[in-house]
């Protein structure tokens, strides 16, 4: 859906040296020489660095001398570089996406750094199909959305009540919605922390008390989120409470969720032997103290954790676990033996290192079984446990009885976390937690704006590390609710309502739910939720929909440049 | 002079085009012969771009996407890879080789597998040797295949079976049933081989008007074929008689929309 052009483009292009980086293999001055000839270029010139402060005042320069209405740089990546151009251009007067970069650096120079002749030639391509890009570049607005200063915060786990607590106490107004009748999660059914072996339920109330004598934190238990609809700053949120449906209007969102405890089901005779537990049930003994003094215990890792098919990741947490409450069970009856059978002891971090230490040093047992070799576990008459295990350190087979065995098993997803992560559209990883929008650089984001994730509905943690990601997710949300309003993504899609036959096969393909039908059934496209992806683009059957900025015709404009001459 | 094949790469923002920059910063060289256009996601690669550019004499065509379960965009790369068997189904009907275009996943963390599959698929297309439809004298008959492909790929029934592949084969429809990946593998081969013999058709018969016993010699078609297919298009006003020598009937194409 183009509109007709009313202005000739003027394209100003700067070839970068980056020092020596690009300079020391592509001849900067016949690419900017080059760069002259090409239809449209009104001006074009090499800079020692183009992002340096002078870089950027030249552009500002050039704009206004030479009355440029489009800009190309050839440097480096847009990846990193291309906000402080746009900004540049802004400066001058310019809108920020009548800007293109041909990336000379880091998919040119630096990758054929033995090849200067055809490096040069590359970054002329690179340069010839920026510009055919830039052509046909049009202006974008980026629209401002207000935000409701008030947070949902999803679990009302520490986590939850965490990023309540600081969102509440920079003074955004709170909802925590929790499934549960009464607030904790899973550290309510704690009995020691590890590595402090601070009294799980003292640190917890103090928690509580303070989120329920909090003014700006609304707590909904025994509740459940049902639908969410809207956007940043507005989503427009369903509750059920007591299955009376509840709505929010919300400026942001934390998923809180937390994780279950995988049930090792017919695994080392759990559930056939009532000396068999988890280390969740041996938590719930020693809470209530009902252990009785155990003669010998044995601890299995990793039991439903790291397999080649299923659940494949490690859950980080059971090894400090089992030597936490091997500890506290040496303290309780010293002369109990204990042995923990493990793949690998992953005890990361100083304090947990330490607590392995004294383990040792207290006399606990370690055992290394191989993932071909797992330890067997059988009972007499008698309800005598015998576990037969490869010791990988011996090289051969040892043979142990226990009045107890627990075993050691993986934080798993929620089992509704499918069904929430489809009501917010966001994704969860391969093995089922929710997935964040970048691995190291956004570990709490979603890649939807306006929604975060913390504690162990991302992945397995403690609680320190659940507090940190809680503290962290508070501050990002808090943000937007800070600035009263966003800006929303200018590259969005739009649909050409005279071509559209309503077939719905965007409003199906998108995974935002960004695009809908209207009253008379032709598509409509929410800007603010559409993330730019651009596959409703590439798929509409009667190709009415137009990708800003990634336009049909800018993508083949680009690509055919690469093919001239 | 030896043989520098022109490759065009479509690549997604956040995996692929990350591990293409990760290869040059940790200085990983391969092939300069490789063109790269950014998109945000490889599900915006519409097959027209990659055919148009296969028509415009690229030698090879590499489309990059974050591996399955990692796009940005919860699966534009699942859809990307449906064109693309899509594509290459379309692409054998042609003549040209459909090697010349590639799907693979690249994450940003794998500088070293990008730079070795734009070596492998340089050297592959290399091999190969240059595009039939480049240079001073192009194949006519594979860039006229290409032609009627690319108008194929563009029409109402392939971009439909292939945008909603996914709902059909793993969601439940109105009656609650599912169709099996094959029978949805099976009808759309069928789609592709109708709808590609009607551009043909199309394509020829808008240059020149056209009998049957004409147009099946000069497709390679039997004429039992062609006339089937000219029943329909004409029901769909895509084609329509200029004349009649003696009892033939010569026909024409109709401009459509």
């Amino acid at each position: 859906m183009a509109t007709p052009k009313k202005e000739i483009p003027r394209v100003g292009v700067f070839v970068c040296h980056c020092g020596i980086n690009i300079g020391g293999v592509v001849k900067v001055s016949e690419v900017v020489e080059f760069a002259k000839t090409i239809p449209d270029v009104a001006y074009a010139e090499a800079n020692l660095y183009t992002c340096s402060s002078e870089g950027i005042s030249k552009i500002k320069e050039a704009i206004k001398k030479y009355n440029l209405n489009r800009v190309v740089v050839a440097s480096c990546t847009p990846r990193t570089h291309e906000p402080l151009f746009r900004n540049a251009c802004e400066e001058a007067g310019l809108n920020k996406y009548l800007f293109e970069m041909a990336n000379i650096r880091d998919q040119c120079s630096w990758a054929h750094m033995h090849e200067p002749e055809k490096a040069t030639t590359k970054a002329k391509d690179l340069v010839k199909m920026a510009v055919a890009k830039a052509r046909l570049l049009e202006p974008q607005d980026e629209p401002e959305i207000d935000v409701t200063p008030s947070a949902l915060v999803i679990g009302g786990g520490i986590s939850g009540m965490t990023a309540a607590l600081s969102m509440a106490n920079q003074g955004f107004n709170v909802n925590i919605v929790e499934r549960e009748p009464e607030l904790g999660g899973m550290l309510a059914k704690l009995h020691m922390l590890c590595p402090n072996f601070e009294d799980a339920s003292k640190a917890l109330s103090s928690i509580v008390d303070a989120v329920k004598s909090n003014q700006k934190i609304n707590v909904l238990t025994s509740s459940e989120v049902e639908d969410v609809k809207g956007f940043i700053g507005n989503f427009d949120v369903t509750v059920k409470k007591d299955d009376k449906p509840l709505k929010l209007n919300q400026g942001t969102i934390v998923v809180a969720t937390g994780a279950e405890n995988f049930e090792p089901i017919n695994m080392y005779g759990y559930k056939s032997n009532e000396n068999v537990l988890t280390q969740m049930q041996l938590e719930k003994l020693l809470k209530t103290g009902d252990l009785r003094k155990p003669d010998k215990v044995v601890m299995i890792q990793c039991v439903g954790a790291r397999e080649e098919k299923g659940r494949q990741y490690c859950s980080r947490i059971c090894c400090g676990v089992a030597i936490k409450n091997a500890l506290i069970i040496k303290d309780l009856y010293p002369e109990t033996e204990l042995f923990i059978i493990f793949r690998d002891l992953q005890t990361y971090g100083q304090e947990y290192e330490a607590c392995y230490t004294e383990a040792r040093e207290k006399g606990v047992h370690f055992i290394k079984y191989t993932s071909s070799n797992p330890p067997e576990v059988s009972s007499n008459s008698e309800g005598k446990l015998t576990i037969k295990t490869y010791d990988a350190f011996l090289k051969e087979m040892v043979e142990l009885e226990s009045d107890l065995v627990v075993l050691s098993t993986p934080l798993i997803p929620q089992k509704d976390a499918e069904k929430l992560s489809k009501i917010l559209k966001v994704p969860l990883g391969s093995d089922g937690f929710f997935f964040e929008a970048h691995v190291k650089l956004r570990p709490i984001d979603f890649a939807t704006d306006g929604i975060f994730v913390c504690g162990s509905a991302h992945s397995p943690k403690d609680i320190s590390e659940s507090i940190s990601q809680a503290l962290g997710v508070a501050s990002r949300a808090a943000i937007p609710m800070a600035n009263k309003h966003v800006r929303a993504d200018a590259i969005t899609s739009i649909i050409n309502e005279d071509l559209c036959s309503g077939c719905g096969t965007c409003v199906r393909i998108c995974p935002y739910g960004a695009i809908q039908k209207n009253e008379i059934g032709i598509a409509q496209v929410t800007s603010v939720v559409c993330k730019g992806c651009g596959t409703c683009a590439a798929s509409c059957p009667e190709k009415a929909i137009t990708m800003r900025h990634f336009t049909d015709d800018q993508i083949t404009a680009q690509a055919l440049a690469a093919l001239e001459g | 002079m030896e043989f520098e094949p022109k490759i065009v790469g479509f690549l997604c923002n956040w995996c692929s085009y990350a591990g293409a920059d990760l290869a040059g910063v940790s200085r990983i060289q391969y092939p300069p012969n490789i063109r790269i256009v950014r998109v945000m996601c490889s599900g915006r690669i519409d097959p027209d771009f990659i055919l148009e550019t296969l028509i415009h004499g690229a030698d090879g065509v590499l489309v990059m996407g974050c591996h399955p379960g990692d796009c940005h965009y919860i699966e534009g790369n699942l859809h990307a890879e449906r064109k693309a068997k899509m594509l290459r189904n379309l692409i054998a009907e042609t003549g040209l080789e459909p090697e010349r275009m590639h799907l693979e996943w690249v994450s940003a963390s794998e500088g070293a597998r990008f730079a070795q599959l734009v070596k492998e698929f340089t050297d592959r297309i290399t091999k190969l040797g240059p595009s039939p439809i480049s240079g001073e004298n192009p194949n006519k008959v594979i860039l006229e295949n290409l032609l009627a492909a690319k108008r194929t790929a563009g029409d109402f029934r392939l971009r439909v079976i292939v945008g909603r592949e996914r709902e059909l084969v793993e969601d439940k429809n109105a009656y609650g049933e599912k169709v099996p990946q094959e029978k949805l593998d099976e009808l759309l081969s069928e789609a592709i081989k109708t709808e590609y013999t009607r551009n043909r058709i199309y394509n020829m018969l808008e240059k020149e008007s056209l009998s049957v016993r004409e147009l099946s010699k000069r497709l390679d078609l039997s004429t039992q074929d062609v006339l089937t297919n000219i029943v329909v298009m004409r029901k769909k006003g895509m084609l329509g008689v200029e004349r009649i020598e003696g009892t033939t009937p010569i026909y024409m194409s109709l401009e459509v929309r």
